[in-house]
């Protein structure tokens, strides 16, 4: 339906995009007792650790190679061996996770070929998990890293093998990194709620969820371990959440032959009648109340919050997985998608509901944004919801001027209704009291809407 | 890149900087541009560094030449405030793609400055490198230079890719780069004797405007704050200044020393950071513009604000100090300020538990020291560790840190403050002390501590006592064993840059290493940021000492 136009411009200007590598590591995150690492100089990973630090408000597991200017020009085999000795002397970790930069993709590390050699060196490190994806900073963007990266731990940890029994009540859930640790824990009710046991990858709900550790590590805490992601493969099913994760649930059909069903969007009443109908045929068993009545709840919260989302223009700018999910769901609110800048190529990005999506920045998203009624972003869309009076709601990460952006949750029949709940909200609180010249000549703008009382919502 | 080299040389020699001073020739060539250990290292890149020193120049643009990782993973995330134009916080990069990996960006880069230039006509445009375009050759004074000639328009090259060090090298490149292309420049409109330049001072939070308030008072002008909350116009033409101001001891020394030396300008090196320090300060100020030529009333008001000022700022403290005395303050910090802060927290009656000296020249540390008294604990880097476990052993009140470590305090449910870059509140002058004590309190008496550390209902005792009981058992079992607890002790690291332990060092003794720089040659210990090398004496001197009881009783 949109159409898909790439931004012109030379430079970028407000960057709405993040770089690959820190989009993978953030999936390494969500693996049980890792230390991931950036491969490349020591900048790249601190400025990674800040904004992972200020979004969570958590401690961080990151570690670098810190390549440095000689180097980058030698190779990194070296720093790759000591960083890996050094890690294992410091933190002792089960998986160590590797992501290459910008730095060591242009000088052409071959890192797989450095990894052999290290563990011919050393096979006191048999044990160790060590994956290394390659993510370049100059190609694509945040989703794409983390997606690559969800793919290669499959490949590493699945055994290419068909079980000939599966275990029927056990799924594989690959969350998509547009899913905060909240929406993980929500999906995790709903599919628990069936009786069937999920085995998340990767698991952002166990590791940067906000809890209290009993004693502190340096690597993740929570998340599933490599020992899950290896039994995977004898799961009933795999459900993917975004069109990001298909590469990945193809490999583990590939190699396990699990099937798998995938989900683009959670967020609306429809994706999630076919998520929870998919469940109770997978099971057999009817959807619980405790669904029904939820399912109900959203309905009437759509009912009471349509009122106030239809005719709204908005302007949403993130990534691919986020932006589709959010804006079919405004469409169906009655909203209408007014501007969408993403930042990467997706097969989604033509079936947004709105004119045009455009792979760009954030400026993109400020010059179509004037005369909406509200933005949709990450925190770095505070400049231009200022400078535009606009209003903005913060979606995706970083979320570094909020509370709470691990616990927001936008998906499920709850997670759509308290989303209508905010959103909704803030339209009420824009509305306008009319005064006596509010229809009058000239100071009459055109949609003016004409006198209602927000506060009492009309009978359905 | 030979320019570039260059440049680091000769900011490495630069004599003003206390960290080389105390350095023999070959440590000097060798420079800041120590290995990181790979996979213990932590901290920004001198890209970073260029950018926090010259970013809060508020009017110009500041174009970020590479991949995306180096302005779109961290642009707008710094504190420092603007009285006027806002351009600075925009984030412009030419986020190049493979295609300009493989064939060059400067193409890109030259398009991208006349896009800014175009839409947004700011005063000047500052173009910084990074690391990919500086493997790949992109010449980007080149491309400035055309720029430049071709817009009729300021764009200045800053040549500080990530790769050539940490960030207080980048700190000085970007000086460099100011040096070379932005002051002298332009002329000010009109000159006083009461003119100084603030070199070093980034406005975070606002903290210049703590302080500019009593400057007014005073009549000095700030001619130029070298780079908070500066336009352009402002540096271009700081050169006209009659005195100046080096606030942070270390990032900015080069700009300060040669403006001294190209343009006559004296300069001290003070703090606004406590209350001393702020006094003595303004007094600095007012003794090198009276000898430039000021009227010598000037020093008689000055005095006069600081006795007022002080009187008031005391007066204000004087209620919490009585709450405040005796708590114990874990200061972990960068290292630059670390010895201001110290002076601050004492004024309030704390006591400090310890300080990280990571980054600190030797200097600073005797600074610490004499303000700390001969107990001072010194942490040099803590690993989390560590910093979890002292906190957890209730060694300290409250931390007072950066924004990464605020959350091992935090889950060790200990009242912690930021101090660093992105903290909110301004600490600077006689009002800034007043807001650090003040904070301090409110979040030591915050009646949430009390709550957070209540066991669940469910629980019989409180995670902190298990793992409190866990350190115990630990320490026991150690005590009983002796073989282990020697291990223990052998195994504890001295030297973080390197990761060597105390057993390393022992041994290289051993071997016949006697001094620090022997231990160095053998184990590499202290090669690094030379921060531990203090404590390789100390271990060194105890062996002798050992051997000297021992060597008797062998023969
Ligand atoms: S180390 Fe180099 S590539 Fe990494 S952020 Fe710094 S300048 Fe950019």
């Amino acid at each position: 339906m949109a159409r898909v136009i790439n931004s012109r411009k030379a430079c970028t200007v407000n960057p709405l995009k993040m770089s690959q590598p820190i989009g993978g590591a953030l999936a390494f995150m969500g693996v049980s007792g890792c230390m991931p690492v950036l491969h490349g100089s020591q900048g790249c990973t601190s400025f990674g650790l800040v904004l992972f630090v200020r979004h969570f408000r958590e401690a961080i597991p990151l570690q670098t190679t810190a390549m440095n200017e000689v180097a980058t020009i030698l190779g990194g085999l070296e720093n790759i061996e000591q960083a890996i000795l050094n890690i294992v002397k410091r933190a002792n970790p089960q998986l160590i996770g590797i992501c290459s930069t910008g730095v060591t993709e242009t000088k052409g590390d071959d890192v797989e070929g450095y990894l052999q050699l290290v563990r011919k060196r050393h096979p006191e490190l048999d044990d160790l998990g060590i994956v290394y994806v390659s993510t370049p900073d100059f190609k694509d963007a945040f989703q794409d890293g983390f997606a690559r990266t969800v793919t290669k731990l499959i490949q590493t940890f699945v055994p290419e093998d068909i079980p000939s029994r599966r275990a029927p009540q056990r799924v594989n859930v690959l969350a998509g990194c547009h899913l905060t640790p909240g929406d993980i824990d929500e999906l995790r009710d709903v599919i628990e709620g069936f009786g069937l046991e999920p085995t998340f990858l990767p698991d952002l709900s166990g590791s940067l969820d906000g809890h209290i550790p009993e004693d502190f590590t340096p690597t993740t805490l929570g998340g599933v371990t490599k020992q899950d992601i290896a039994a995977m493969g004898g799961a009933a099913w795999t459900i993917a959440i975004g069109e990001q994760m298909r590469g990945a649930a193809k490999t583990l059909e590939a190699r396990a032959g699990v099937p798998f069903e995938l989900f683009d969007r959670l967020t609306g009443l429809q994706p999630n009648d076919d998520f929870v109908g998919f469940l109770a045929r997978i099971n057999g068993r009817p959807v619980p109340l405790k669904f029904r009545r939820q399912r109900g709840q959203l309905v009437d919260a759509m009912l009471d919050g349509h009122f106030h989302f239809g005719g709204k223009r908005i302007a949403i700018g993130a990534e691919p997985d986020l932006l589709f999910g959010i804006s079919q769901w405004l469409t169906e609110m009655g909203a209408e998608v007014a501007a969408a800048v993403t930042t990467t190529a997706s097969p989604l990005l033509e079936k947004v509901m709105t004119e045009e999506v455009v792979v760009g920045d954030l400026e993109d998203l400020e010059t179509r944004a004037a005369g909406c009624d509200l933005i949709i972003t990450h925190s770095h869309g505070r400049q231009a919801s200022e400078r535009l009076g606009v209003q903005l709601y913060r979606m995706g990460l970083p979320m570094f001027d909020r509370l709470g952006a691990a616990h927001e949750t936008s998906i499920g029949y709850r997670g759509t209704r308290d989303l209508i709940f905010k959103i909704g909200n803030l339209f009420i609180a824009q509305t306008h009291e009319p005064t006596p010249d509010t229809w009058r000549g000239e100071s009459a703008a055109p949609g003016t809407p004409l006198a209602s009382d927000p506060d009492i919502p009309p009978a359905h | 890149m030979s320019t570039l080299s260059e440049k680091v040389q000769d900011v490495f020699n630069e004599p003003g900087c206390d960290k080389n001073t105390g350095k023999s020739e070959k440590e000097r060539k060798k420079g800041c541009t120590k290995q990181l250990a790979p996979g213990a290292a932590a901290g920004g890149c001198a890209f970073d560094g260029a950018k926090i020193a010259l970013q809060p120049i508020t009017d110009v643009a500041h174009l970020v030449h590479g991949p995306i990782a180096c302005e779109g993973n961290s642009w707008d995330n710094r504190g420092a405030k603007t009285s006027g134009s806002s351009l600075y916080r925009t984030g412009f990069t030419t986020d190049i793609s493979e295609n300009d990996v493989v064939f060059g960006g400067e193409k890109r880069l030259f398009r991208s400055i006349k896009e800014i230039i175009d839409k947004y006509d700011p005063p000047a445009v500052f173009v910084y490198q990074t690391c990919v375009p500086a493997m790949t050759g992109d010449d980007i004074e080149a491309v400035c230079k055309a720029a430049a000639a071709k817009f009729n328009k300021p764009v200045i090259p800053v040549i500080s890719p990530g790769f050539v060090g940490p960030k207080n090298l980048g700190n000085k490149l970007a000086g460099e780069a100011i040096l070379d292309h932005v002051i002298g420049t332009q002329e000010p409109e009109f000159t006083t004797p009461y003119d100084i330049n603030i070199i070093g001072e980034y406005n975070l939070a606002g903290e210049l405007w703590q302080v500019k308030p009593l400057l007014d008072e005073l009549g000095i002008r700030i001619l130029a704050c070298i780079s908070g909350d500066a336009k352009y116009h402002e540096v271009a033409s700081s050169h006209r200044a009659r005195a100046a101001m080096m606030v942070c001891s270390k990032a900015m020394i080069n700009v300060a020393r040669k403006m001294e030396e190209r343009y006559e300008i004296p300069f001290f090196e003070g703090s606004f950071y406590g209350i001393g320090d702020m006094s003595d300060s303004l007094r600095e100020i007012a003794r090198l513009l009276i000898e430039r030529g000021a009227a010598p009333e000037l020093m008689e008001r000055t005095e006069a604000v600081i006795g007022r000022e002080e009187a008031r700022a005391w007066a204000r403290i004087a209620p919490y100090r009585k709450r405040l005395i005796g708590k114990r303050v874990l200061l972990i910090t960068g290292g630059v300020k670390s010895w201001s802060v110290v002076a601050a927290l004492q004024e309030a009656g704390l006591e400090i538990a310890g300080t990280s000296v990571k980054k600190s020249t030797k200097e600073d540390k005797e600074k610490i020291k004499e303000l700390m008294g001969q107990d001072a604990h010194m942490i040099d880097d803590m690993t989390p560790r560590e910093m979890y476990k002292m906190l957890k052993e209730a060694r300290a009140d409250i931390m007072l840190s950066g924004g990464r470590s605020q959350f091992i305090a935090l889950k060790a449910k200990m009242p912690w403050l930021d101090i660093n870059q992105e903290r909110h509140h301004a600490y600077a002058g006689y009002e800034g002390m007043v807001e650090l004590v003040h904070e301090i309190d409110k979040a030591l008496h915050n009646p949430v501590w009390e709550q957070v550390r209540r066991a669940a209902p469910w629980e019989e005792k409180s995670w902190e006592e298990r793992a409190a009981e866990a350190i115990a058992t630990e320490a026991a079992a150690l005590a009983a064993d002796p073989v282990a607890a020697e291990a223990s002790r052998r195994d504890k690291q001295v030297c973080a840059c390197n990761l060597i332990s105390v057993g390393a060092i022992e041994d290289a003794i051993r071997d016949g290493a006697d001094n620090v720089a022997a231990v160095g040659k053998a184990t590499a210990a202290g090669a690094g940021c030379g921060g531990c090398q203090e404590r390789i004496a100390a271990i060194i001197e105890a062996a002798s000492a050992t051997r000297a009881v021992a060597a008797p009783q062998a023969a």
